[in-house]
C-alpha cells in the first residue's frame, strides 16, 4: 500500500486541471510542497505567493473569487483558519451568501500532524470553528485518494470550502479510482453489528486498527469514514446507524465544541435514537507533552488499545445513551 | 472648467443633504465618516472618472469601487440611489425594518461590490480584484477607499506590500485622512504621521491633496487611468470628519452617530449655510 502526502495528491490534481481551466489560480501564504514547484514553474502567472500573511491571503483570494476565478488558498491549517478567521467569516462566509464565489481553503496539518512542533502548530480547533460558518463546505479526507477527489468536487461548486489535510504521509484506504464521491459524505469501510465507529481524517486509520482489535474480543465493530463534515448527510447516515446500538466518534479535535462528536450527539438527540455514544478526541486542554503522534495518542488515550478498552467498557457496561467522561 | 467644479460642488451639497436626512430619519449611520468622503465619491461618480452602468450593475467592464471603510455606506448608498441603481425611496428605509440595507455596507445592494464594516479587509479584496483583472487583461480600474483609522489594521499593510510587489497600477487607493478615529484624534492615540513616508516606503506613488477640493481631486484622478508608472498610487486625501456640518466637526465622539432633535435641525442648518 503506497503512502502519500495528501497535499501532493491535491496539488498534482490542481496542476492537471490548470492546463485545461485558465480560471484556476493558486495562492500560497509562503507555504510549499514538493508538488508545488512544478505548478509554480509551469503557471507562474497563476501562482501567487502573498508571503506569511494569512489575512491578506483570504482577502486577495476573495478578490480573485469575485472576478470569477476558481481559487485555492494554501497555508498551514491552524494559521489559515485561526489567524484569518474573521476575514474568512466576512469575505467568504457572509459574502458567499449573496454572491457565488469559488474559493477553496487548503489547510495542511490537521490535528496532531505536526506532532513534535508543539501546541501552536497542532490544530484541534479547525473542524469545530469552520463548522460554525454558514455557507461553507468542510472536507476532512482520510487518505490521498479522497483528498485528490476533492479537487473536482471543489471545481464544480461555487461556494467557499475548507479542506483539512493531514500533514503526514498516510497509507491509502481507498483503491485509486474507487474512492467514493465526496458528495456521499461518508463511506462504510467495515460493516459490523452492535458497535459502529465514525471517524474522520487521520483517526479513520486508527478506527480500522480498533475494529481489528475488537474482533479479537468478539465485538464486530463497523467503521464509517466521515469525510464531508459539512454539509452533513444526516438522513443517509441515520439509515446506517439504525443497525447499531452503540456509536463511537473519533477525531483529532477538541470534543463537545462542534466537531464530529457534537454533530453525531445532536443527531442522536434530534432523532431520539436510543443509542449510547463514546467520544474519542481531546478534552479542553492543549498538548504540551513532547513526542511523536503515536506517543501523544497514548498519553491522551487515542491509541487503538486505549480506545478498545473504552469502547468495551462503554458499550457493554452502559447500554443506555451516555457520554464517556474518562479522558 | 469652473462651471464643472461648481456643478460638482452642487452635487456634493445635494448628496450631503439627502444623506443627512436619511441618517436623521433612521436615527442611525456614521454621519461624520460619510461626510468626510462625499467629495471623493462625487468626484469618482460624477467627475467622469468611473465607468459604470447603473442599469447594469455587474457589467464586467465597470470600474470597481471598493469602499473598505464600510461605515461610510450612507454616502455611497445616497450616490447609488441618485445614479439610479435603485429607487431613492429606498433611502427612507435605511437601517429600518424591511429596508434594503443596514448601517454597514452590504453586497446585496446594486452597485456595491463587497460587504464591509469590519475594517482592513476591503483593501485586500481590491488588490485581489486588481491582480485578477491583470490576469484577465481587463482594463478597468479598481478604486479602494480606506479610512485613516482603518490603517491601524495590520492587514492594510499586508496588502500594501502585496500591491506594490505585484505592480498593481490598476489599483487606486484613496485614504480618507480625516484625522479622527472612534474616540480620539489619530495623532493623539497612535500617530499615523509621517503617513506619506509610510506609504512611500511600502512602494506606492503618494499624492497628498485636499480631499474636499474638486480642483485637486480632478487634477490627480484622470491621469491615473493612463498607468504611466508600474507603482500603485495612494491618494492621501486630507479631509474634515463631518465636513459640511460644522456642529459635528472636530469632536471625535460624533463617530458612528446620527444627530437627533435640535442638534439635527442645527446640522441641517449648517449644511444649508455651507459655502458652495
Amino acid at each position: 500500500m503506497s503512502k502519500k502526502v495528501m497535499r501532493d495528491a491535491v496539488i498534482e490534481k490542481i496542476y492537471q486541471r490548470m492546463h485545461a481551466d485558465p480560471s484556476i489560480v493558486f495562492i500560497s501564504a509562503d507555504f510549499g510542497a514538493p508538488s508545488l514547484d512544478k505548478l509554480r514553474a509551469d503557471f507562474p502567472d497563476r501562482f501567487v505567493n502573498v508571503g506569511i500573511a494569512e489575512q491578506n491571503l483570504i482577502n486577495v483570494a476573495t478578490g480573485f473569487g469575485l472576478e470569477g476565478f476558481k481559487v485555492y488558498a494554501y497555508a498551514i491549517a491552524p494559521f489559515l483558519t485561526m489567524r484569518a478567521y474573521e476575514q474568512i467569516r466576512t469575505n467568504l462566509s457572509i459574502l458567499s451568501q449573496i454572491r457565488d464565489i469559488n474559493v477553496n481553503l487548503i489547510g495542511v496539518g490537521a490535528g496532531l500532524s505536526y506532532d513534535v512542533t508543539g501546541p501552536t502548530h497542532h490544530c484541534l480547533e479547525d473542524s469545530c470553528i469552520m463548522s460554525v460558518l454558514p455557507n461553507f463546505h468542510l472536507c476532512s479526507p482520510s487518505d490521498a485518494v479522497l483528498a485528490e477527489r476533492f479537487v473536482d468536487y471543489s471545481l464544480q461548486r461555487n461556494c467557499p470550502k475548507y479542506l483539512r489535510l493531514d500533514g503526514k504521509p498516510q497509507p491509502d484506504i481507498y483503491p485509486a479510482d474507487e474512492a467514493p464521491p465526496i458528495d456521499n459524505g461518508f463511506h462504510e469501510l467495515i460493516a459490523g453489528s452492535e458497535v459502529v465507529i465514525l471517524a474522520t481524517g487521520y483517526m479513520t486509520h486508527i478506527a480500522l486498527q480498533v475494529a481489528a482489535n475488537l474482533v479479537k474480543k468478539n465485538v464486530n465493530a463497523g467503521v464509517i469514514d466521515v469525510f464531508l463534515l459539512k454539509p452533513f448527510g444526516e438522513s443517509m447516515l441515520l439509515k446506517q446507524l439504525k443497525r447499531y446500538s452503540h456509536v463511537v466518534t473519533m477525531e483529532e479535535a477538541f470534543l463537545k465544541k462542534g466537531g464530529l462528536d457534537s454533530t453525531i450527539s445532536d443527531l442522536l438527540i434530534d432523532h431520539r435514537m436510543n443509542m449510547s455514544l463514546t467520544r474519542v478526541g481531546f478534552i479542553d486542554k492543549y498538548v504540551f507533552e513532547v513526542g511523536d503522534r503515536t506517543h501523544l495518542h497514548r498519553v491522551y488515550g487515542l491509541d487503538a488499545d486505549s480506545i478498545v478498552d473504552t469502547i468495551i467498557a462503554d458499550a457493554t457496561m452502559h447500554p443506555d445513551y451516555q457520554t464517556n467522561q474518562q479522558f | 472648467m469652473q462651471k464643472r467644479f461648481e456643478d460638482l460642488i452642487g452635487k456634493s451639497k445635494q448628496i450631503r443633504k439627502e444623506m443627512l436626512e436619511m441618517c436623521i430619519g433612521a436615527g442611525k449611520g456614521h454621519v461624520t465618516s460619510s461626510m468626510s468622503c462625499v467629495d471623493i465619491l462625487v468626484a469618482l461618480y460624477y467627475g467622469a472618472i468611473m465607468k459604470v452602468r447603473p442599469s447594469e450593475p455587474d457589467w464586467q467592464g465597470r470600474d470597481r469601487l471598493i469602499l473598505s471603510k464600510g461605515q461610510a455606506s450612507p454616502a455611497l448608498y445616497t450616490i447609488l440611489a441618485d445614479k439610479g441603481y435603485f429607487e431613492k425611496s429606498d433611502l427612507e428605509k435605511f437601517a429600518k425594518r424591511d429596508g434594503k440595507f443596514a448601517v454597514h455596507l452590504q453586497q446585496d445592494v446594486p452597485g456595491v461590490e463587497i460587504t464591509a464594516g469590519s475594517l482592513g479587509q476591503g483593501f485586500g479584496l481590491a488588490a485581489g480584484i486588481a491582480l485578477g483583472a491583470k490576469m484577465n487583461r481587463d482594463l478597468f480600474t479598481v478604486y479602494a477607499i480606506l479610512g485613516d483609522g482603518e490603517c491601524y489594521e495590520g492587514s492594510i499593510w499586508e496588502t500594501a506590500m502585496f500591491a506594490a510587489h505585484n505592480r498593481l497600477n490598476n489599483l487606486v487607493t484613496i485614504v480618507d485622512r480625516n484625522y479622527m478615529c472612534v474616540t480620539d484624534f489619530t495623532e493623539d492615540l497612535v500617530a499615523l504621521e509621517p503617513f506619506d513616508q509610510k506609504w512611500e516606503a511600502f512602494g506606492f506613488n503618494v499624492v497628498r491633496i485636499d480631499g474636499h477640493s474638486f480642483e485637486e481631486l480632478l487634477h490627480v484622478l484622470p491621469g491615473l487611468k493612463s498607468r504611466t508608472s508600474e507603482r500603485p498610487t495612494v491618494i492621501i486625501a486630507d479631509t474634515v470628519k463631518g465636513k459640511g456640518v460644522e456642529t459635528l466637526c472636530y469632536d471625535p465622539l460624533w463617530h458612528g452617530c446620527a444627530p437627533q432633535g435640535d442638534v439635527a435641525d442645527q446640522c441641517l442648518l449648517d449644511l444649508s449655510r455651507e459655502e458652495g
